[in-house]
């Protein structure tokens, strides 16, 4: 049996504590009123004031009201500075929900990669369910924190989700349009119905995989195999509606067909990611001792695949975008290259052209701090690509990676933590009787 | 005096059948242990962690594919930055070819599509090439059999016959043969 670390098990307390102040005080410092938000602007010297004739009129995808109603034309200098007003009331919120979704997803990208070693009936991988299962633990607490920061949109605390405003839809003939399906109410039973079946199947799933150690027949197994290629069915199409729900309708006017796989590529990278980066670190505390470096090479090549996998996907959205240049698509990445320039394309290099050079070589793969650094550099990497989702159109150019956004991925990342390890040590770390396991036990490259 | 030499040349080399790559396995960690050189191991499919018991050589193949990807890069760069923007620049979708970095989206899926060309085909002929394959080759192949269910595993002999025989069989081959093979 594995026990937490105290050092360990402080060190995510003191990120949760810190974390926590940092996001309270990012709170406390966004502005109030119209007043201090020009008061704060100000302050900060006029690096924005240039540009703001170019800026109200191409950036304002996201508030789709304020473009709607300008028509065209600049808004007045009242009705700009009340927009940036938004903005930087915006920032804390979108920070925690940037944060909690990232961690969230981590959570949820494992229990896909998880279900899908299960429906395979998978050889390789059964030393590693309990460190799986620990992760997906994680979708409890975090599932249900993002689910109630959506309940705080419906109630109007924050302007994430323009669509959610009445305003702006009465004035908006796409947003009235869509409303049968994009309103607060049918949101939120979409959310929770995901929300059930994936922390259902998850804890069906961990109880079978107890109960199969105990048992003495293979009952508990099929019947984890049976769920979990139904569960698969599930996730596919609830994954995909959840990233249009929780993501792309940020920006409620524009819309890609593949953003589903897009964002799934990412929760599975990152989730594939999480694996690697935990089951190192137990071995390097002297558990999980039967996973040998065969494992670890594997999870590496999935680290790589899947990067690969989802720059494919990424450019594919983007190109079709950028070839066709249809104005109201094309909004969406201008907003991005314009005033995300660095996050954008720095997101490129740090999901692809670094797994890519860093993780080609065979050899590499097998040596453990390797396969660490390069996990963190993609999961930096899938932090910015969520970043850049939410971001433009929830703050504008009003971005910075300053005291809310890192107080909330130290806080998210300190529960992440207290919560995984606290699952990981609640059943030994090695199943005892998956039929698998012995083929796992002997998996060699 | 010259037919001689030619027949020195050639050498006996002993041939050990099998028919399962488990057996096959340990008969040549058995043969390695007790310290001959395996000359070959001919088998119908490829046996997973043969080359490591044999002690072969890490493949290098890995590298000239790499090397060969950045050459298909670079054809597909110089060669799209010719045709589309130098030799006969066109107006796409409204998108004028007047550079190639602003034009570059375009040209991905190409730069795409000939690294991994360049990548893979290069690197299958570097394979046939270094295994001295060619079209119209005479097989090199001792028996047909290793073509379907046996597999052969070669030691060549020098005035051991009788040990390795002693050694070979107890490995569990089904037949073992003597036989003169030219050196290359």
């Amino acid at each position: 049996m594995y026990t937490v670390s105290n050092r360990l098990k402080i060190g995510a307390i003191i990120l949760m504590i810190a974390g926590f102040a940092l996001t309270f005080y990012g709170f406390y410092a966004a502005p109030k009123t119209v007043a201090q938000s020009k008061e704060m602007l100000k302050s900060h010297g006029d690096g924005h004031g240039e540009s703001h004739g170019a800026e109200v009129t191409v950036v304002d995808e996201g508030h789709g009201s304020y473009s709607e109603k300008a028509g065209g034309h600049t808004m007045t200098e009242a009705e700009h500075d009340e927009h940036v007003f938004h903005q930087l009331s915006n920032k804390p919120w979108a920070a925690v929900y940037v944060a909690a979704f990232f961690f969230f997803m981590i959570a949820l990208g494992v229990l896909a990669f998880y279900a899908i070693q299960r429906a395979a009936q998978a050889g390789w991988s059964p030393l590693l369910f309990r460190v799986m299962e620990g992760i997906t633990s994680y979708i409890v607490p975090g599932g249900i924190i993002v689910f109630v920061i959506l309940v705080l949109s419906v109630m109007h605390q924050n302007h994430l989700f323009v669509w959610m405003d009445k305003t702006v839809v009465a004035k908006d003939a796409l947003l009235q349009g869509k409303a049968g399906y994009l309103n607060p109410t049918f949101f939120l039973i979409r959310a929770a119905i995901f929300l059930a079946g994936w922390i259902g199947y998850r804890e069906y799933s961990r109880k079978l995989s107890l109960a199969q150690d105990e048992s003495d027949d293979n009952s508990n197994f099929k019947l984890n195999f049976r769920i979990s290629a139904a569960f698969l069915v599930f996730y596919l199409i609830s994954e995909s509606i959840m990233s249009w729900d929780w993501i792309m309708s940020v920006d409620p006017h524009w819309f890609s067909t593949l953003f589903g796989w897009y964002i799934f590529a990412s929760m599975f990278v990152s989730g594939i990611t999480v694996i690697a980066m935990v089951t190192i670190y137990l071995k390097s505390k002297g558990y999980l001792e039967e996973v040998n470096d065969s494992h670890i090479h594997d999870l590496a090549k999935f680290m790589f695949g899947i990067s690969i996998f989802w720059t494919y996907l990424w450019f594919s959205q983007f190109m079709l975008i950028w070839y066709a240049n249809i104005p109201e698509e094309v909004t969406y990445y201008i907003t991005r290259i314009e005033d995300y320039n660095l996050p954008f394309f720095g997101m490129v290099a740090m999901n692809f052209l670094f797994p890519v050079l860093l993780l080609m070589n065979s050899d590499y793969k097998r040596l453990n701090w390797f396969v660490v650094m390069a996990g963190i550099v993609i999961l930096a990497g899938h932090y910015m690509d969520i970043f850049n989702a939410i971001m433009p159109a929830t703050v504008g150019d009003q971005w910075y990676i300053g005291i809310p956004e890192i107080g909330a991925i130290l806080f998210f990342a300190g529960l992440f933590i207290f919560w995984i390890f606290r699952a990981l040590a609640a059943a030994p770390l090695q199943p005892k009787r998956n039929p698998f396991i012995e083929e796992s036990r002997h998996f060699h490259y | 005096m010259l037919e001689l030499e030619l027949e020195n040349m050639a050498s006996k080399v002993l041939q050990a059948f099998y028919n399962d790559d488990d057996v096959l396995m340990h008969a040549v960690k058995k043969v390695k242990a007790a310290k001959h050189h395996i000359e070959e191991v001919y088998c119908p499919f490829p046996v997973h962690g043969l080359d490591k018991a044999m002690g072969l050589e890490p493949t290098r193949i890995a590298i000239t594919s790499f090397m060969y990807g950045l050459v298909g890069l670079t054809v597909a760069i110089v060669m799209m930055n010719f045709i589309m923007i130098k030799d006969w620049p066109q107006d796409i979708g409204g998108k004028p070819s007047f550079s190639y970095i602003q034009n570059m989206p375009a040209f991905v899926p190409i730069m795409f599509e000939l690294t991994v060309f360049f990548a893979a085909h290069l690197m299958v002929i570097t394979f046939y090439l270094r295994s001295r394959l060619w079209p119209f080759k005479k097989a090199e192949n001792p028996d047909v059999r290793t073509t379907d269910d046996h597999f052969v595993m070669e030691i060549e002999v020098h005035d051991n016959e009788k040990e390795l025989r002693n050694l070979l069989s107890d490995t569990g081959a089904v037949e073992i043969n003597i036989s003169e093979k030219d050196l290359h």
